[in-house]
């Protein structure tokens, strides 16, 4: 099924001059809208009015998600704040987030891609999509919700979290289609079980599945469980979020919505292009996007192209699922997370030393964080509710850096291992 | 069908295009929009072949024509309707039509009356003028047989610069709505326009010209949204 079959299956050729076209045009606005890029590029002597070809791309600087910081919260917009009709954020590290923000445009955009992406997985006008991903910063929630809109099918705006609520609502109202991530689908199978629910019983169909890495093992356990087939979708907020690429229902990659983003894998280390099939950084730079137009965006992704055609029709370029990451950040509940987030809340905190292990795991398909941390040796003599106290606060500061709920257990000082320099402090114990 | 990269192209010493990348595709409406002295007009003049370009390639239904002389674009079936009508004032409608037939050739001599027909269909008021002085039209009769003996070759894509141009908001909107029958008719047709706002009313996709670059290019519903559009062609941002 297609949503823009004329787009979806463009000849190379006819995709390639639109490629151009848009990447001149966006680069002549960032160059002259957004001071950033203006600077960079001097900087770097490129003259972005001499990129003739879709290969010059590798002439221009890379956009790092430390730009994004520096320049918070509107450096990098490349319209005036007037234009803007959205916000939203991503989480950071050391406190400061980062911002995007859409045009009515830009939002329409979104809203499309967002469409090809559930259409693509099968999912038409006649369906009932239950969203349990977060609203609210977070662009998971909102970009689907507006594709599954503009498909014209019915949203169930659910939100994450009560999953007894979401098995309850998914049988009264039928759902057809679920939007979540990978584990949360475990996780209602599990607690279907429970409830003694079988999934025949449902009008579930179709699972759009994201935000965090997961495996085919996964895929066929979903798809068991369930009783749904199960599509992989990839976007990030700094590029506009989901919408960037998804499945089609030959389950066999994700297609790149090539028409609006320019994608290059390269080498995480030499940033040369890694040769066609192999891992590497996913760099993405917009073609349409009015607001928050970004150029060369290391994304930090792992992934790699997916050779020959697919029987789908679609011409876009097909990507792997997501491998890993070239960064310490680890996504836990469908939340991005860095370990130094932690590091700087333990150091605000009176009575803790700035050493602690992060422990993930995944229990019963949910995510569990364990924080290890080291108290000050007073407060082991102290009495127990000082104590108590002390994990409770560490706990809730935590919590709401991060926008997810830890386990927190004290340690005494000096029993955690001292690292030189870089040391790994993460302990993954999650299987995908 | 039109498939321009890079085009770079000027008057002498003047750059006025500058890495210039557009297409048409086939039963398309596309439209350049752009302030005066933006390089509309040279752009279409360096499609037609009246300007060369000093650098990059002009493919028209995938043949380069980038050197090709202008005397022979029309025959490829890419014609042009002059900004300002430029009819042959001293010689009638038809005569004019005729002029329009041809880059047809003797081949296609025994078509011509049949295509005359057509365009008078197309134009009712051309046919009650058929042997009156093309000078002696009015503008937005000048405008119309201008579009019609662009037509008379049958081409594939006609390009028009500025058609509204000293004409009245009516017979501006007449003249729209022949551009639309056209394309109905399966012409493609590329539009430059000074009038935004009714340009991008009928038109599928458009390209924003300024000083010479393409700065912006999308749907034309995109850019009737976009604010930049609206605040330096369409007029409508209100400063509080």
């Amino acid at each position: 099924m297609f949503w823009e079959k004329e787009l979806e299956c463009m000849a190379r050729e006819d995709l390639e001059q639109l490629q151009l076209e848009r990447l001149q045009s966006t680069l002549y606005r960032v160059g002259t809208h957004v001071p950033f890029y203006r600077q960079k590029f001097n900087e770097l002597k490129v003259d972005y009015e001499a990129i003739t070809s879709l290969e010059d791309l590798r002439r221009l600087p890379f956009t790092m998600k430390q730009d994004l910081r520096d320049n918070y919260p509107y450096g990098l917009f490349a319209v005036p704040l007037r234009d803007v009709v959205r916000l939203h954020s991503s989480s950071g590290t050391t406190g400061k987030a980062t911002v995007v923000g859409y045009t009515r445009n830009d939002i329409k955009t979104w809203s499309n891609l967002a469409a090809r992406i559930l259409c693509s997985a099968g999912v038409t006008a006649d369906d009932v999509i239950q969203i349990a991903f977060g609203y609210g910063l977070f662009t998971g929630g909102f970009g689907l919700h507006y594709g599954a809109e503009r498909l014209g099918a019915s949203v169930i705006p659910i939100s994450s979290g009560n999953t007894k609520r979401q098995i309850q609502i998914m049988q009264d109202f039928k759902t057809t289609a679920l939007v979540c991530t990978p584990s949360y689908a475990l996780k209602i199978a599990d607690v279907m079980m429970e409830m003694g629910i079988n999934s025949n019983g449902l009008s579930l169909k179709y699972g759009l599945f994201g935000a965090e890495p997961w495996s085919e093992a996964m895929r066929r356990e979903i798809n068991e469980r369930l009783g749904i087939i199960a599509t992989d979708n990839y976007g990030l907020s700094e590029v506009m979020g989901p919408g960037v690429a998804g499945e089609c229902r030959e389950c066999n990659g994700l297609h790149l919505n090539e028409d609006h983003f320019l994608v290059e894998i390269l080498h995480p280390t030499t940033l040369e292009p890694v040769t066609p099939g192999e891992v590497g950084e996913l760099v993405i730079t917009t073609l349409t996007k009015e607001a928050f137009p970004v150029i060369r965006y290391r994304t930090r992704d792992l992934a790699r192209f997916l050779p020959g055609e697919c029987p789908c029709g679609r011409t876009f370029k097909r990507i792997s699922r997501i491998m890993g990451r070239t960064d310490d950040m680890l996504i836990i509940k469908g939340v991005n997370v860095f370990p130094t987030q932690i590091e700087s809340v333990l150091f605000d905190i009176e009575g803790t030393e700035p050493h602690y292990r992060l422990v993930v795991e995944r229990e019963r398909n949910e995510d569990k964080v364990t924080v290890m941390v080291e108290a000050v040796e007073s407060i082991f003599f102290d009495e127990m509710k000082k104590q108590r106290a002390l994990v409770e606060t560490i706990r809730r500061r935590l919590a709401s850096e991060l926008g997810i709920s830890v386990e927190v257990k004290l340690v005494e000082e000096r029993t955690l291992e001292r690292f030189d320099g870089k040391g790994n402090r993460v302990i993954d114990r999650r299987k995908f | 069908m039109l498939r321009i990269r890079n085009l770079e192209a000027g008057y002498g010493r003047l750059r006025v295009l500058k890495n210039i990348s557009m297409h048409v595709n086939p039963g398309e409406i596309v439209t350049i929009i752009g302030a005066n002295g933006a390089g509309k007009t040279t752009l279409l003049s360096t499609i037609a072949g009246l300007i060369r370009a000093t650098s990059g390639e002009i493919s028209f239904q995938n043949q380069e024509i980038t050197r090709l002389a202008a005397s022979r674009i029309p025959r490829q079936g890419c014609v042009m309707v002059p900004e300002g009508r430029q009819v042959f004032a001293s010689m009638t409608v038809e005569e004019n039509l005729l002029l329009g037939g041809h880059s047809l050739g003797r081949a296609g001599r025994k078509e011509l009356p049949a295509l005359l027909d057509h365009q008078y269909g197309l134009f009712p008021i051309l046919r009650d003028r058929r042997s009156q002085l093309a000078g002696t039209l009015s503008g937005g009769e000048q405008q119309m047989l201008a579009m019609a003996r662009a037509l008379m070759s049958r081409p594939s894509l006609v390009m028009m610069d500025e058609p509204s141009t000293g004409l009245a908001p009516l017979i501006v909107r007449d003249i729209f709505q022949v551009i639309v029958r056209l394309r109905q008719e399966g012409n493609t047709v590329l539009l430059v326009e000074q009038n935004a706002k009714a340009a991008l009313a009928i038109a599928d996709r458009g390209y924003v010209l300024e000083t010479g670059k393409v700065i912006l290019q999308g749907s034309a519903e995109d850019l009737l949204a976009n604010k930049d559009v609206q605040r330096a062609y369409l007029g409508r941002e209100k400063i509080q």
